[in-house]
């Protein structure tokens, strides 16, 4: 079973790479899909990647400060924020968002014939479906990241800043992330970012195409997608950081 | 693409079989359609109708037999290129993310046969045809079920095409619309001489339009023929298809 899926799910992203060169004749459902996606998700990438950061920060700041380590609050915060966390949880974010209204959308497509319909005339649903989700979903999720680094990055810093127990202004703050963060360890999280994107965006058009059964289908597919999405985010974010740091050394 | 090169095409079943799980519900049917003829497939429903036609369009492939259109099978990429195929399906699944000019006009704009200002034009134009000129904004959610089947048909008269399939073109309408949908039909063949395959089991569109009819039951044809052969079949099973009426039980006095 989980074989076959992930069988059909390569030979989906296979067809949708095959289908690139005819991106321009898409470009319109491309940008639609990203406006949407920026649309839906960037508030919420916000609000989410503040959080984090200041989370972040009240976990480690008051260690950090006790053991006199407070000069390093700065880039402990811009690392983990671009390196790990910013570019998982924004993916799982954009799986729950993103992810579970394409599985619905192309789902409520197949119940009701309109992917048949699109077949009677010779319309690939992988070009005219999959292939502008996917291109869309590749670029936005890379670009909410790099919102999500500066705002995570001023969530640490305000909270370092208005915490007592921290108490470590805004300059000292990113003087040391700038000292600590290089522009590789943004690419690194940018990289991890566009892949979990692909996985994403795949795993919920293969959701949605393989929909049967009316509404009951519809919901087993987005929860399918949103589960599968996450999993797939998880296992990949091992591998990748895995091969990564190898590549860095 | 223009009535003058119109060719309709010929279709051939042969001992198709079909299964879903362990149920079988084509169970080896053969027929011929001839060019430009109007044939109509009806039956109870449950019979195996509907699966019969998408396999005829190439969204199903059959277990064993094979479908042929002009000589090649059906659900080989090459027909779907060589040949104008359209389908009315039973819902008219328009695409709902489309208003209606977008969904008549989605063939030409997606294989960019034409210029948008010329598809605008086709798109007003067939839905003209199809009696809803002016509807083009609107969009499928505040459409009837009769106005999605004739935006359907606008969509598949688009395509101009060889082979026309219709799904139940008249399940869920009013009398007077199935009466419109009927006359479509017809105007589309003496306008394209398109071959059209017609699944119904409303048995006036069926003698009204139909060149041959063909009784399908449980998966077996059971019996095809002229409106007029058909009527005088003595099968016991065509006879209580073609002669059932509603009559209300009497109450006991």
């Amino acid at each position: 079973m989980i074989f076959r899926d992930l069988g059909q799910l390569l030979i989906l992203f296979w067809r949708t790479l095959q289908a690139l060169p005819l991106l321009w004749r898409h470009r319109r459902k491309v940008a639609e899909q990203f406006f949407e996606i920026g649309n839906a998700s960037l508030l919420m990438v916000c609000i989410l990647s503040l959080f984090i950061g200041g989370v972040l920060a009240l976990e480690t700041g008051p260690v950090m400060v006790e053991r006199g380590l407070s000069n390093f609050l700065g880039g402990i915060v811009g690392l983990a924020v671009c390196r790990q966390l910013a570019p998982a949880l924004m993916a799982v974010l954009i799986a729950g968002r993103i992810g579970s209204a394409m599985a619905a959308e192309i789902g409520s497509m197949a119940v009701y014939q309109e992917i048949d319909a699109l077949r009677t005339m010779n319309i690939n649903p992988t070009h005219y479906l999959v292939l502008p989700r996917l291109v869309a979903i590749s670029i936005a999720l890379p670009m909410l990241l790099i919102f999500a680094d500066l705002v995570g990055w001023l969530g640490g810093a305000m909270v370092c800043a208005t915490n007592q127990q921290i108490a470590i202004g805004f300059n000292s703050f990113f003087t040391n992330l700038r000292e600590v963060v290089e522009v590789q360890d943004i690419v690194h999280g940018l990289i991890k970012s566009f892949a979990f994107a692909i996985a994403i965006g795949t795993v919920s058009c293969h959701q949605g195409l393989k929909t049967i059964g009316g509404p009951r289908g519809i919901g087993r597919s987005v929860t399918k997608a949103v589960v599968n999405s996450i999993i797939m985010i998880l296992v990949l974010d091992y591998f990748l950081t895995h091969l990564l740091v190898q590549l860095e050394k | 693409m223009n009535a003058a090169n119109h060719q309709s095409v010929r279709v051939e079943v042969r001992s198709l079989r079909k299964s879903f799980g362990d149920q079988e519900v084509l169970h080896g049917v053969s027929f011929n359609v001839e060019p430009g003829e109007i044939f109509v497939l009806m039956g109870p429903s449950g019979s195996g109708k509907s699966v019969l036609l998408k396999h005829i369009i190439g969204l199903e492939e059959p277990d064993a037999g094979e479908i042929l259109i002009e000589g090649q099978p059906a659900h080989s990429a090459a027909v779907r290129d060589k040949f104008r195929m359209a389908m009315v399906f039973q819902s008219g699944a328009l695409l709902n993310s489309l208003t209606v000019g977008e969904n008549v006009g989605l063939y030409l704009a997606e294989h960019q046969l034409k210029s948008p200002a010329e598809i605008d034009r086709v798109v007003a134009e067939k839905l003209e045809l199809v009696g809803l000129k002016g509807a083009e904004q609107k969009i499928p959610g505040e459409l009837s079920g009769g106005m999605k089947k004739r935006v359907a048909i606008a969509r598949a008269l688009v395509i101009e095409p060889q082979l026309i399939l219709y799904d139940e073109p008249t399940s869920e309408l009013d009398p007077l619309m199935a009466i419109t949908i009927g006359e479509e039909i017809l105007s589309l063949k003496a306008r394209t001489r398109a071959t059209s395959i017609v699944v119904t089991h409303d048995r006036d569109l069926a003698f009204g339009v139909a060149d041959r009819v063909a009784l399908i039951a449980e998966g077996n044809i059971l019996l095809v023929g002229t409106p007029a052969e058909v009527k005088k079949s003595t099968h016991p099973l065509i006879q209580k298809f073609l002669t059932a009426d509603f009559k209300p039980k009497q109450e006991p006095t």
